[in-house]
C-alpha cells in the first residue's frame, strides 16, 4: 500500500440546472483520496455526499474542474468509456442492496463479471470466493427475497468486490440496517480494506458507523468542515 | 462483442424473469397482438381459400372461349354455328368421335343456404360427357352420371354441403321444372363442386335456348396452341369470341377476394396502431418498472446499448408470443372453415379458408412491426436511464 493520492479532485463544481433554476451544490472544490484509505463521509441531509459519490463513481460529471483516479483523468471521458472505467475500477454499495430481484445471490454476484472475459468455470470460481469472503457460502442458490437485508448487503458487497476493483464506494451501506447487522457489515468493510487492500469510501448518516474509518470528513452546504464546527 | 452478447443476454434473462411482475399488463400485449393477428389472418385466410379454390380449377390444356367483352360465363353465348367453327380450329385435340370440344351451358338456379336459411343462386351447368370428361379430377362420390335427355342432374359436393335439399334421390324445383339427383360428384375441392351439373340438351329445351350454348372448352395440347387459335378467331368473321387457358380464366376470377385481402390488412392494420398504444404503454411501465435494475446494472458498468437490446427483445419476444396464439386461434377456427360467397358469377362459391405458412409468416411480421415499434421507444428511455437513479432513496 503505498501513500500515492488514489483520487484527486482539483476545483470542482457541480450544479444542477432545472428549467431557469441553477443549483450549485459544490464551487471550488479540492479533495483527496489516499490508495488504501477508508473514508466516511457524513453531512446533513441535501449537503451533497451522495452527489459527490456520484463523482467519484464516475456516475455524474463536474460541471467545472478536474478529478484524476490514479493519475488518470475521468471528467472528460464519454459514457461508455465511464461504463468500462466503472466496470473495471469501482465496486458500488447501495443503501437498498439493489439486488436484482430475479437472480439468486451467486447469479447476483456474477454480474460484473459478465464484463469480462472469463470463461464460465472461473466466474463461479471467483463468486465462490466472493460468497465465502462475505461468509454466505451455503446461501449462493437462494433468492434476495428469501434473505434477510444484512444477508442481502452482503451479497452486494460481493458482487461489489468480485471483478477485484481498487476502490469502494457505498452510500449508506447500512443505512436499512439494525445495529447489530450493521456492525457485522461494518465489519466487513474494514476486513476488505485493511486485508484486501481496498479503499473505501462511505456516506452515512450514524456517526457510529463512521467510527469503523480510518478517517472521518463533514459536509455541509457542498464544502468540507470540522466536526465542532458542524455541532455547533 | 462477446462482452456485450453476455451483457445483452444477462439482461434479456433478467427481463423475461421480471414479467411476472408485470404480468397483466404483458398478457394484454400479448392478447392484443394475438387478436391482431388471428383476425389479419382470418381475412387472408379467406381470400386465399377463395383464390386457390378458383385457381385449382383451371386446366392449362383446356382453352375456354367467350364472347368478346363478357366477363363471366353467364354473359357469354355461341351459337350452335360457332360452336362448329371452333371445333375446326387448329391446334384442338380430336378422338374417334371428333374434336374434343365441350359447348355448355351456364344457368342460374336458387337455392337455400343451410347456414342462413336464405335463398342464393347457385350454378346449373349444362354439359355433356365429353366436358365431364374435361375436368380433372372428376369423381361421382354417390349415385350415378345423369342420363342425357333427362331431368336428372348431379350435385357437387360444396353444395350438397352448404345447401338444403340436394340429397341423393331426392327432386328439386327450380321455377316450373323438378330435377331429379341421381348423383354426388367431386373435382377436389375447386369451384366446380359449387355447381349443379345436367344435361346441355335438356337446358336448352327447357329454358327456351334453342340450339345456342354460352361458352366452349377445348381439349389442347398445351397453351402454345393459342396463338394459332387466336389468329383463327380472328380470321373467322362469324367468330366473336377470345379464347384464353381454363387456368387463366379462373385465376382472374380468384382474383375477385383479393379485395378481402386488402381489407384484412386495412382493418388488422387499424387494430394494429390500438394493440401498438397499449403496447407502448406495457413497454414504457417496464422500463419505469426496471429503472432501479437497468441503472443498477449501469452502475456495474453494463452497457445502455445492453439496456436498449433488452427491452427490445421484451417487446418483440411479448409480441412474438401474441402473434403465435393468434395463428393458432385463428388455425384452429379459421382453417379449412367452409363458407360460399358470390363469385365472379354472381353465383355462391363454396370454398374453405386456407392458413399456408406464407400467410403465417404475413401474421409474424405484423407483430414483429408491432413488437419493434412499440419496444423502440420505450428502450430508448432505458437506454436512457440515468445512472444516479441506483443511488435514488426513493422507491
Ligand atoms: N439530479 C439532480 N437534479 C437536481 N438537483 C439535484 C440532483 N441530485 C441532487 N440534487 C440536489 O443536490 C443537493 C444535494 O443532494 P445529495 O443527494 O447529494 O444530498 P445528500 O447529502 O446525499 O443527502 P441525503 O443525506 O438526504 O442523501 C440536494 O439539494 C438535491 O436536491
Ligand atoms: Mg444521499
Amino acid at each position: 500500500m503505498s501513500n500515492q493520492n488514489l483520487f484527486e479532485l482539483n476545483q470542482v463544481a457541480k450544479r444542477f440546472t432545472k428549467g431557469k433554476e441553477t443549483i450549485s451544490i459544490f464551487q471550488d472544490l479540492n479533495m483527496q483520496i489516499k490508495d488504501g484509505d477508508f473514508l466516511a463521509i457524513m453531512g446533513p441531509s441535501g449537503s451533497g455526499k451522495t452527489t459527490l459519490l456520484n463523482l467519484l463513481g464516475g456516475v455524474d460529471q463536474p460541471t467545472e474542474g478536474q478529478i484524476t483516479f490514479d493519475g488518470q483523468r475521468i471528467d472528460n471521458l464519454s459514457e461508455s468509456q465511464l461504463a468500462k472505467w466503472r466496470a473495471n475500477n469501482i465496486g458500488f454499495i447501495f443503501q437498498f442492496y439493489n439486488l436484482m430481484p430475479m437472480l439468486n445471490a451467486a447469479r447476483n454476484v456474477e454480474l460484473p463479471l459478465l464484463l469480462t472475459n472469463l470463461s464460465r468455470s472461473e466466474r463461479q470460481k471467483q463468486v465462490k470466493i466472493a460468497l465465502e469472503l462475505v461468509g454466505l457460502s451455503d446461501r449462493a442458490d437462494h433468492m434476495p427475497s428469501e434473505m434477510s437485508g444484512g444477508q442481502q448487503q452482503r451479497v452486494a458487497i460481493a458482487r461489489a468486490v468480485v471483478s477485484d476493483p481498487k476502490f469502494l464506494l457505498c452510500d449508506e451501506p447500512t443505512g436499512d440496517l439494525d445495529r447489530q447487522t450493521a456492525d457485522e457489515i461494518l465489519q466487513t468493510l474494514q476486513l476488505l480494506n485493511e486485508k484486501f487492500g481496498k479503499t473505501i469510501v462511505m456516506v452515512t448518516h450514524d456517526p457510529s458507523a463512521a467510527k469503523f474509518a480510518k478517517q472521518t470528513v463533514h459536509l455541509n452546504k457542498g464544502e468540507f468542515v470540522k466536526a465542532e464546527e458542524l455541532s455547533a | 462483442m462477446s462482452n456485450l452478447m453476455s451483457q445483452s443476454t444477462a439482461v434479456i434473462v433478467m427481463n423475461i424473469r421480471s414479467l411476472p411482475r408485470r404480468l397483466w399488463m404483458s398478457l394484454a400485449m400479448v392478447f392484443a397482438s394475438a387478436v391482431v393477428v388471428a383476425i389479419l389472418l382470418a381475412f387472408l385466410a379467406m381470400a386465399k381459400g377463395f383464390e386457390a379454390t378458383m385457381q385449382s380449377a383451371g386446366s392449362d390444356d383446356v382453352a375456354f372461349f367467350m364472347r368478346t367483352g363478357s366477363a363471366a360465363e353467364l354473359n357469354s353465348s355461341a351459337s350452335r354455328e360457332q360452336v362448329n367453327l371452333i371445333e375446326n380450329a387448329p391446334g384442338i385435340l380430336k378422338d374417334e368421335q371428333g374434336p374434343l370440344v365441350s359447348p355448355e351451358l351456364y344457368v342460374i338456379v336458387d337455392g337455400v343456404k343451410k347456414s342462413t336459411q336464405q335463398e342464393a343462386n347457385i350454378p346449373l351447368r349444362g354439359l355433356s360427357q365429353r366436358g365431364v370428361d374435361m375436368r380433372n379430377g372428376f369423381t361421382l362420390t354417390a349415385g350415378r352420371m345423369f342420363t342425357p335427355g333427362t331431368d336428372e342432374l348431379i350435385v357437387g359436393a360444396g353444395i350438397l354441403r352448404e345447401f338444403d335439399g340436394f340429397d341423393l334421390g331426392q327432386e328439386i324445383r327450380f321455377g316450373k321444372y323438378t330435377w331429379k339427383v341421381v348423383g354426388v360428384f367431386s373435382t377436389g375441392g375447386n369451384v366446380f363442386e359449387s355447381e349443379l351439373w345436367a344435361d346441355a340438351k335438356v337446358i336448352q329445351n327447357l329454358y327456351n335456348r334453342g340450339s345456342s350454348y354460352q361458352t366452349v372448352r377445348a381439349r389442347i395440347g398445351s397453351s402454345d396452341d393459342l396463338t394459332a387459335i387466336n389468329e383463327y378467331l380472328e380470321s373467322e368473321p362469324r367468330l366473336t369470341h377470345e379464347v384464353q387457358t381454363e387456368s387463366a380464366y379462373f385465376a382472374t376470377q380468384g382474383k375477385s377476394l383479393e379485395y378481402m385481402a386488402i381489407f384484412g390488412w386495412v382493418i388488422s392494420s387499424i387494430m394494429a396502431l390500438g394493440a401498438l398504444a397499449g403496447a407502448l404503454n406495457t413497454m414504457y411501465t417496464s422500463v419505469s418498472d426496471r429503472s432501479m435494475e437497468i441503472a443498477t446494472l449501469r452502475a456495474i458498468g453494463f452497457s445502455s446499448l445492453s439496456a436498449f437490446i433488452g427491452t427490445m427483445v421484451e417487446a418483440m419476444t411479448l409480441a412474438v408470443i401474441g402473434s403465435l396464439v393468434g395463428a393458432l386461434a385463428a388455425f384452429i377456427f379459421f382453417d379449412g372453415m367452409n363458407a360460399s360467397t358470390l363469385g365472379g358469377s354472381f353465383t355462391q362459391v363454396v370454398f374453405s379458408f386456407q392458413l399456408t405458412s406464407e400467410l403465417f409468416i404475413q401474421g409474424i411480421t405484423l407483430a414483429l412491426i408491432i413488437g419493434f415499434v412499440s419496444g423502440f421507444f420505450p428502450a430508448w428511455r432505458a437506454a436512457r436511464v440515468p445512472v444516479i437513479v441506483a443511488f435514488q432513496s426513493a422507491r
